[in-house]
């Protein structure tokens, strides 16, 4: 099992390398890239909401943040297309980081019910700031990024996949890491019981902020990418909406907080999203079918596709060998939200 | 200047009361069941439409249409509680976000495809015309919107203290388990109340409709407005939407007049940030009760 | 020596006075009992030591170094545990990582390091056999019984070696065998050198347990002595037979 963990994810790393070289028709690519796009930002965005249990529905915040960083510093550093922006986006990754630090103190003071909302309305303020700083962002007319004219059509997609998959990889170990360590472990017991888990040691604020920065540092990275992808960004484009709900689907599709749910997830929602819009387009059934199509997976699978797996396995794998329990009055399994009825030390379940 | 601004103060109390209506529904959606209805920006748009349509067809006035549109539009609301919400077990908040999210997508979608994405405005003879009072010319539809959601919210305060399903609703708003234990049918009164939500919605989409342009795609805008008034009124309290409207309207009317219209919706947002900063549960919402 | 020493807490919840001028003491080495009438203010009380409630007026003092107010992780870290009426375990996660919140360690590169030790692995074990949970160390403590989660709680507080641990009916809802189990751990450890105080309906449990009960009534103490003494009280009996 332990071998198994370890090949796993080269053999996928590997079939990730070798398929822009399998599938060179430049459409394929395009959607190739658009998943390692959402599957980079969805593992990002998984490091905070899926560990810690806090959705975050504004993280479509650093995207934009991420995006125009990039376009600014091309413009003002004027750098030349090719490969150069490319190395500008660790620095767009902390740019987007220094921006999350500031909102998500203020963010996370609440707790979860307002904490989605407030996210949200960080979005909204963003977007509508990047209308209306004007100076800065050049409103709606949006700023251009430098185009990389002598990269054939063929082979343009080529440097982007790469660049978008090392993004992966990086979130990934990241994720990977996080999820082993210590830290990790006291973020997983903030998504079950935040109080007991303070009231264990663990120190709750400085964890959620942490997890939240390193979140925003990923899906900046990607903001920007796409940003220089797209060679233009304009407000709506930058700061949209769908983009934060999509990463979540992807996530509760795949497995909220496990570490392959996200890469599962945009697997399978982005060549549908893309199909879909190519199919659809603009009289309304794109969004149609994507509600449709959300409804259906949340309400099919509420836990999402590798948590469900999981659960079957480990039932197949308890009726093999039966624990030997502490006699005590056993009962059903996920009794969470029992309430336990006592009447002076008989035990009574649920 | 003071006459703008006192025009403003005016108009932003007058709208406050529409947009309270339209988050009351809300806020006490969360309060009883404990979930964010991101559809409710869609569903105000929907009985818009609506309303919309029975006036340009049938000649139905709005105002009067409502008599039509609240029952169809409660109804709907029951059906999306039982179908889509009822279902949802585990991790209900967060999933519910999703799932409204996405049937809001599914009326944006369907009323593009429908109507198109053309603005459109609701008409009557009192949206057009003002009257004036000493110096201000006030459309009526202002007034008369304001009117509308004093006598609905008048008429949700009655249904919450005078009736005995009022009385279970506010059960289930202070404590879900007690309630049950008590002999309240939960699920039954969840589902009433998401359709009080949505017919307020529907009032709410008569007084909108009147008052600004709109197409398919104006929910996103409305409901984020919305969700800021609850949360920054305390999520679950209903004299908190109403004061948190009216406050976030006023403000933003008068930031319109004194700097530009472009900033009022951005001084939305940064009160309720600077709000939260000091107060987390909002301003009438609850800290965390007592813990066991 | 006075291990733990509350003095004239009060604290309302909004027209509530939960507890009025409540004081204890708790002495090094004891397992002390804490009862009385439902809404008398006991788990409120556990809730201020602990830091999980902010109490108006009073002081609390551990080891002589006052906690009023101070938060949670806090007052865990200085050693004192507790576990909650209804067990507070974290479902999601396995026995063994729940036994690993607990486990305190410092610095950054400690975080970032595997979540399990060799020496916290083992001292882990040590206390799951100590409970008798050692088959179940694998499985999500969601799927345990009530009596199994209880007795998870009671372990991982264990694990930071805390001076005091606060139970807070230990013995609701499960079975007399388990219960005597129960007793029986909690003599061990105190013999070892823990100190307890515990709250409990369960008369026979906290006499047979106890060198010394406190007793609460509306939000404050009247009576305290042996369980002799307490048991004779007719102010403790009217507590319990008035209103």
């Amino acid at each position: 099992m332990k071998v198994f963990r370890i090949v796993f994810p080269l053999v996928l790393l590997a079939a990730f390398i070798a398929f822009p070289f399998v599938f060179t028709d430049p459409a394929t690519t395009t959607v190739a890239v658009f998943t390692l796009f959402f599957a980079a930002a969805g593992v990002g965005w998984n490091i905070f909401s899926g560990y810690t249990g806090y959705i975050a529905l504004g993280h479509a915040v650093y995207f934009g943040i991420g995006a125009y960083a990039m376009a600014l510093l091309c413009q003002d550093w004027n750098i030349q297309p090719g490969y150069a922006p490319f190395f500008l986006l660790p620095l767009v990754g902390l740019i987007a980081a220094a921006f999350s630090v500031f909102f998500g103190w203020i963010a996370l003071r609440t707790r979860r019910h307002t904490f989605v909302v407030i996210t949200i309305a960080t979005f909204f303020i963003m977007q509508l700031m990047a209308y209306n700083l004007r100076a800065i962002t050049n409103g709606s007319a949006g700023i251009s990024l430098p185009i990389p004219f002598d990269w054939t059509a063929d082979f343009f997609n080529i440097p982007f996949y790469f660049v978008a998959l090392a993004i992966l990889v990086l979130a990934f170990i990241a994720s990977w890491w996080i999820h082993n360590s210590k830290y990790g472990l006291g973020l997983l017991a903030i998504r079950d019981d935040e109080d007991r888990a303070l009231g264990l040691g663990v120190n709750t604020g400085p964890f959620k902020l942490i997890a939240f920065v390193i979140s925003a540092f990923f899906v900046g990275m990607v903001g920007g990418l796409h940003a220089y992808f797209n060679s233009s960004i304009f407000p709506p484009f930058a700061f949209d909406a769908l983009f934060d709900v999509a990463i979540a689907l992807m996530a509760f599709l795949g497995g909220l907080g496990t570490l392959y749910g996200p890469i599962l997830g945009a697997l399978i929602l982005v060549p549908a999203q893309q199909y879909l819009t190519v199919q659809a387009g603009s009289s309304g059934y794109n969004l149609i079918m994507y509600g449709v199509i959300f409804l259906v997976i949340i309400l099919l699978l509420p836990e999402g596709i590798l948590p469900t797996i999981s659960k079957r396995w480990n039932r197949w794998r308890a009726s093999r060998n039966r624990a030997e329990a502490t006699p005590d009055i056993v009962t059903s399994p996920g009794a969470e939200n029992s309430v336990a009825v006592e009447s002076s030390g008989k035990g009574v379940e649920q | 200047m003071a006459n703008l601004i006192l025009g403003a103060v005016i108009t932003g109390i007058l709208t406050g009361g529409v947009y309270a209506l339209m988050a009351s529904g809300l806020t006490l959606i969360f309060g009883v069941m404990e979930i964010i209805n991101i559809a409710q920006g869609a569903l105000v748009i929907l009985g818009a439409y609506l309303s919309y349509w029975l006036q340009a067809n049938y000649h139905v006035d709005i105002l009067i249409g409502l008599l039509i549109t609240m029952p169809i539009m409660f109804f709907l609301g029951v059906a999306i509680e039982w179908v889509f919400i009822r279902p949802l077990k585990i991790n209900r908040t967060m999933l519910s976000i999703l799932v409204t999210f996405a049937i809001a997508m599914i009326i944006e979608g369907v009323l593009t495809n429908r109507v198109g994405a053309d603005y459109v405005e609701l008409n009557a003879w009192y949206v057009n015309a003002s009257f004036k009072i000493g110096n201000y010319y006030l459309p009526y539809i202002y007034v008369f919107g304001f009117v509308l959601s004093v006598i609905l919210l008048i008429g949700l305060y009655l249904l919450l203290y005078r009736t005995k399903f009022g009385y279970s609703l506010r059960a289930s708003m202070q404590n879900r388990t007690a309630a049950e234990l008590i002999g309240i049918d939960i699920e039954r009164v969840s589902a009433i109340t998401f359709g009080i939500g949505v017919a307020l919605a529907a009032a709410g989409g008569v007084a909108f409709g009147a008052t600004n342009l709109f197409n398919p795609g104006s929910h996103y805008d409305l409901i984020s407005r919305l969700l800021v008034i609850i949360v920054l009124g305390g999520l679950g309290s209903l004299r908190g939407a109403l004061i948190a409207s009216i406050a976030m309207l006023v403000i933003g009317d008068v930031t319109a007049v004194v700097w530009s219209p472009v900033w009022s919706s951005t001084v939305f947002f940064i009160v309720l940030v600077a709000v939260l900063v000091i107060r987390p549960q909002g301003l009438f919402g609850q800290t965390e009760g007592r813990k066991q | 020596m006075s291990l733990l020493e509350v003095q004239n807490v009060s604290k309302a919840f909004g027209g509530i006075q939960a507890l009025t001028t409540c004081s204890l003491s708790v002495e090094e080495g004891s397992i002390t009992g804490l009862i009385g009438p439902n809404g008398s203010g006991k788990t409120t009380l556990f809730n201020g030591i602990t830091g999980y409630e902010k109490i108006d007026t009073g002081t609390i003092q551990f080891s002589s170094q006052s906690i009023t107010n101070i938060r949670p992780d806090q007052v865990f870290r200085l050693g004192i545990g507790r576990t909650f009426q209804l067990t507070r375990i974290f479902p999601r996660l396995t026995v063994m990582e729940n036994m690993h919140v607990a486990a305190q360690r410092e610095g950054m590169k400690e975080l970032l390091s595997r979540w399990s030790s060799t020496h916290e692995q083992k001292r882990a074990l040590e206390l799951l056999d100590f409970v008798g949970l050692t088959k179940l160390k694998d499985t999500p403590a969601a799927n345990l019984s009530y009596g199994q989660k209880k007795l998870l709680e009671f372990a991982f507080v264990l694990i930071a070696e805390p001076k005091v641990i606060l139970l807070d009916e230990p013995a609701g809802g499960i079975n007399p065998t388990l219960i005597n189990q129960l007793a029986e751990q909690i003599r061990t450890l105190n013999k070892q050198g823990v100190t307890f105080l515990v709250v409990e309906h369960n008369m026979e449990f906290v006499m047979g347990l106890c060198e010394k009960i406190t007793v609460m009534h509306r939000g404050s103490n009247i009576a305290e002595g042996t369980p002799q003494e307490v048991r004779s009280n007719p102010a403790v009996l009217e507590a319990y037979l008035g209103d």
